[in-house]
């Protein structure tokens, strides 16, 4: 048996290969969880709660329990323990308040949405229809909805989302930089500003958002084998099983999931949900598989959302511009439930308010709080949009204080490329860096000063349509993370990702990792890496992931990690093999091992034209006819890599936006970014992932936001309501990289999946401020609707919160069939 | 349960349905069609779009009885018998079109449409011609970049592949 010997392609890092993953998601050869169809399958639907909190009076399954088909209901007490629970992988402080999280909960709703039982029936149609039978009698309860009220509600008496807690309050997290010994007295700061400086004072809101990921979650599970396995729409197969596991009492090695096709996650398919708990106990009970999928109603309404902060800044400045503290007081909203790292979420941003910036003190607080609302978690950025967005604001607010260019004072204040590596106030150390390149190279893209000069003849002749011009020089960390620091923040798991190369053969190359990934493009750039690693043809490296029997350990992807984190794991996993082969190939070449050198593939014997491919070993060591004594037949090896730092991507982003200040109307004219993501692997992915995350960035700025009425209801749980941007809506991109490659890994990069998306929220808002803000306006809300920007003109606010009235064709008496419908005066 | 007859992908079936099946349900339930897909309640979101008679519907959005004695093609047939890929298939792939995958058969299947109305669209046609059909992770950049590919109106620069 020989290998195939082909060609290598020369250097594969650093090209626009096409993506592997495309032949069989653009001719439909897919596997979605929902596709998936197994002998004797049963379907589940949820009966939800219409109610954002309720005692659960009585629960009558008989009329879905008679219907045609049906064979099953359950309700949460019929399941019990055997439902396991939903976890939190990182209470914040060791005195968090976390309320016990069950999957069906039996006495009490938190949230409007949560599944009070569940039917099992042979087709999902019939399940749904059977749903609409179950009758289930609520006592409703005051519900804690607003933020500011749930956060004080301990001290006015509030309505409080888990009574039995005492308080809305689960955590207060703290960061200060004289205390950690990191920087200066933030108070100190202020309070010489307020004498002879500068004060900028601020309250800016996050509104909530939806992940909204196009794939529904789906779940099946198939308890018929020896091992249980579930398919599940996840972006954490590893963690899912691992909670999987530590909640029921089924054994690990009993469990296999598997993450098949994945349709986008965004941080909202990074949880262990109810419905996948609930899913495996049914498949459990009744020893039959199960599916369940979610309409897109369901996802909006019971998949975590995002943000939803109020953020409280004063920064403090000299006359001069020159920033001497910031301080950050957040309120956080997780919803009904602490979710898997949802109070982790603003700890992520406590670090990255600095920003790029040198400043001397720094104070973080942030207070995490319950409402009878959704739930929160991760959503692409988590906590470092909410910190770029926040300083990026401060940034222009102290420019137009001071009458200078936004530039200009972002370049007074910011860590200098010769200063790398640079530690910050907030204790991170910065690996790598050009903000000045980047700079430069954006604003030479954008044409700044003829915009700038464009904008001023505008302004001069009153123009009713301003044009602004909005600035945001972000960074982030990322790499998710180093297992010592995630310690160290109590965080209940490490950071490491694994990695395993395996030798086939006949000359192919299986790479296993622990990364799972839902649409960005492992395959291929995972494969481009190991190609060159070991010299072997791009084609000839097939990728596995996404099935914990098939990648038995990993922590999957989310945080910008997979490349920085899971692609050193393959360059160590790769490297081992090199090493394992090595000796063989001395034996084989009748040479000295030192005498030897791996290049393009090929060991060679120096000064000789002696050589033999690493895939000719691979056959060879299959064969195992020829081996030196005590070296094992294999070439397969192992690599689990611990990040030693998170990783800096940096960027500088310009947006031009045209304002209609008659009607609000905003308008994207121009908006370039030059971001410096050190070395990248495949620039054709890189683009894809800055387009799309710029995109969910503008989105939160211009269009998107959850909203509940006065009954906790949310109003936009569709698609009708909740303002996904269109292609009709946005503009192309002009996108540009500098290379400060990170120093922290051996390949150079730095992570890329979320940068667009932090970086581009204030760029617009900053935009459309700067154009109103001859008219004395200095904050629009987001999202900037035209109502908003219009308000923020003519009634000089922010332009207020978005009420109920936001959706004004949602009409009660249109509510769900079935369901309890609320009865006047019934509200306590 | 009504009966319909129908060609799919150019293979001729038949079926007894509910009168209440969406095609979407008949094509990936009854016919295991699974390529199509369904993003959402509201016809909002468009990854269930196929050819209906040669024009483009969401599939959620039409009963199969409505597809009695019609022609629909789905992202599965429209590829040639021998493998060839559609240049729309192809322009996807060519300019990075597509990240996850989810939405792809449905904005292949619109542009498809979108090209055989306006074989030289502009970018604002594009922009507009997808207007029905969500992505949630290119930011559409590429979408269009795309469709530029696949009618050939590519201003020569392929700054959105690979800037």
């Amino acid at each position: 048996m020989t290998a195939t010997q082909e060609p290598t392609t020369g250097q594969e890092i650093g090209r626009d290969r096409r993506r592997k993953e495309d032949q069989r998601l653009i001719t439909g050869r897919t596997r979605w969880t929902d596709n998936i169809t197994l002998p004797g399958m049963l379907h589940l639907a949820m009966v939800r709660s219409p109610f954002p909190h309720a005692r659960i009076t009585g629960i009558n399954i008989e009329a879905a329990r008679q219907a045609t088909n049906v064979v099953a209901v359950y309700t949460g007490a019929d399941l019990g323990e055997a439902q396991g629970a939903c976890i939190n992988a990182w209470p914040v402080t060791t005195d968090q308040v976390t309320p016990p999280h069950v999957p069906m909960p039996t006495d009490r709703v938190a949230f409007a949405g949560e599944t009070v039982a569940v039917v099992v029936a042979r087709s999902a149609a019939e399940a749904r229809d059977a749903a609409e039978l179950v009758e289930v009698d609520y006592e409703e309860l005051p519900a804690a909805l607003d933020l500011k009220e749930a956060a004080a509600a301990h001290e006015t008496g509030g309505a409080l989302a888990h009574p039995d807690l005492g308080t809305n309050v689960t955590a207060v997290w703290k960061f200060d930089s004289a205390e950690a010994g990191t920087g200066g007295d933030v108070e100190q700061a202020i309070s010489e500003a307020r004498a002879n400086g500068i004060v900028i004072e601020r309250e800016y809101r996050q509104q909530r958002l939806i992940p909204a990921f196009m794939e529904p979650r789906s779940v099946v599970v198939d308890p018929t084998g020896e091992q249980i396995t579930i398919w599940s729409a996840t972006q954490i197969p590893h963690i899912l099983r691992f909670a999987l596991a530590a909640t029921t009492g089924v054994p690990e090695s009993k469990i296999r999931v598997i993450a098949p096709d994945v349709g986008g996650g965004f941080g909202g398919k990074l949880q262990q949900t109810p419905e996948e708990m609930i899913a495996f106990a049914v498949a459990r009970r009744l020893g039959k598989p199960v599916k369940f999928t979610e309409t897109r109603s369901e996802s909006l309404l019971t998949a975590h959302h995002g943000r939803d902060q109020w953020q409280r800044l004063t920064l403090a400045a000299t006359k001069e511009g020159k920033v001497t503290g910031l301080k950050v007081d957040l309120l956080a909203d997780l919803g009904a439930y602490v979710a898997i790292v949802g109070g982790g979420v603003p700890v992520l941003g406590a670090f990255m308010f600095n920003a790029i910036y040198k400043f001397p003190a720094y104070q973080f607080q942030t207070t995490n709080v319950l409402t009878n609302k959704t739930w929160t978690d991760a959503y692409r950025g988590a906590g470092r949009p909410e910190a770029t967005y926040a300083i990026e604001r401060l940034m222009d607010e102290l420019a137009a204080e001071l009458g200078k260019d936004p530039l200009e004072v972002r370049e007074m204040n910011w860590i200098k490329h010769e200063e790398f590596p640079f530690t910050t106030v907030a204790g991170l150390e910065y690996d790598s860096g050009n903000y000045e390149a980047a700079t430069a190279r954006a604003r030479e893209m954008f044409g700044y000063d003829e915009l700038r000069a464009e904008q001023a003849e505008r302004r001069a002749r009153g123009d009713k349509v301003q044009l602004g011009i909005g600035v945001s020089t972000f960074t982030e960390m990322c790499g998710l993370a180093p297992s010592r620091v995630l310690g160290q923040l109590n965080y209940g798991a490490g950071g490491w990702e694994h990695a395993e190369v395996r030798m086939l053969p006949t000359g192919k190359v299986e790479v296993v990792t622990g990364a799972s990934a839902h649409g960005q493009g492992h395959e291929t750039a995972f494969s481009q890496i190991v190609a060159d690693r070991l010299g072997v043809p791009f084609d000839d490296v097939e990728i596995l992931h996404g099935d914990t029997q098939i990648s038995h350990k990993g922590l999957d992807t989310y945080g910008s990690r997979s490349l920085v984190v899971g692609g050193e794991a393959l360059v160590r996993a790769a490297d081992k093999v090199i090493e394992k082969a090595k000796p063989i190939a001395a034996h084989l070449l009748e040479a000295s091992a030192d005498d030897l050198e791996f290049n393009g593939g090929r060991f060679t014997v120096r000064g000789t034209d002696q050589g033999m491919a690493i895939t000719e070993i691979a056959t060879a060591v299959f064969a195992a006819h020829n081996l030196p004594d005590g070296v094992e037949a294999s070439l397969d090896s192992e690599a689990t890599y611990d990040p030693v730092n998170f990783n800096y991507p940096h960027g500088t982003h310009l947006c031009a936006a045209e304002v209609d200040t008659e009607t609000g109307q905003v308008k994207l004219r121009k908006y370039v970014c030059c971001d410096d993501i050190g070395v990248v692997i495949n620039p054709l992915i890189v683009a894809g992932q800055v387009h799309g995350g710029l995109v969910q960035g503008i989105a939160q700025a211009l269009w998107e936001e959850a909203v509940y009425d006065e009954n906790g209801t949310l109003v936009t749980g569709s698609f009708v309501d909740y303002l996904l941007p269109t292609a009709a809506d946005t503009i192309s991109f002009e996108i540009d990289h500098t290379t400060s490659p990170s120093t922290t890994n051996s390949l150079g990069t730095k992570g890329v999946g979320e940068a667009g998306t932090i970086a581009s929220t204030p760029a617009v808002v900053n935009a459309i401020v700067d154009a109103l803000r001859p008219l004395g306006v200095n904050d629009v809300a987001m999202p900037c609707t035209p109502e908003r920007v219009w308000r923020a003109i003519n009634e000089g606010s922010a332009g207020g919160e978005t009420t109920g009235a936001a959706a004004p064709h949602f009409d009660p008496s249109t509510g769900m069939s079935g369901t309890v419908d609320r009865a006047e005066g019934d509200v306590q | 349960m009504a009966r319909i007859n129908l060609t799919v992908d150019g293979q001729k079936v038949a079926d007894d349905v509910e009168p209440r099946m969406l095609l979407v349900h008949y094509l990936r339930e009854k016919l295991g069609k699974t390529g199509t897909v369904v993003g959402c309640d509201t016809s909002n979101c468009g990854a269930c779009t196929v050819h209906l008679n040669g024009r483009s519907v969401k599939s959620c959005n039409v009963l199969a009885v409505q597809a009695d004695g019609g022609e629909v093609t789905t992202i599965e047939g429209l590829a040639g018998e021998d493998g060839q890929l559609h240049k729309v298939q192809e322009a996807f792939r060519e300019c990075h079109g597509l990240q996850c995958g989810f939405c792809t058969p449905g904005m292949i299947m619109q542009t498809v449409d979108l090209l055989n109305e306006n074989p030289s669209p502009s970018e604002e046609a594009i922009r507009l011609g997808l207007e029905g059909n969500l992505c949630r992770c290119t930011g559409y950049h590429n979408i269009v970049r795309a469709v530029q590919h696949a009618a050939g109106t590519a201003t020569g620069t392929t700054e959105g592949a690979s800037a």
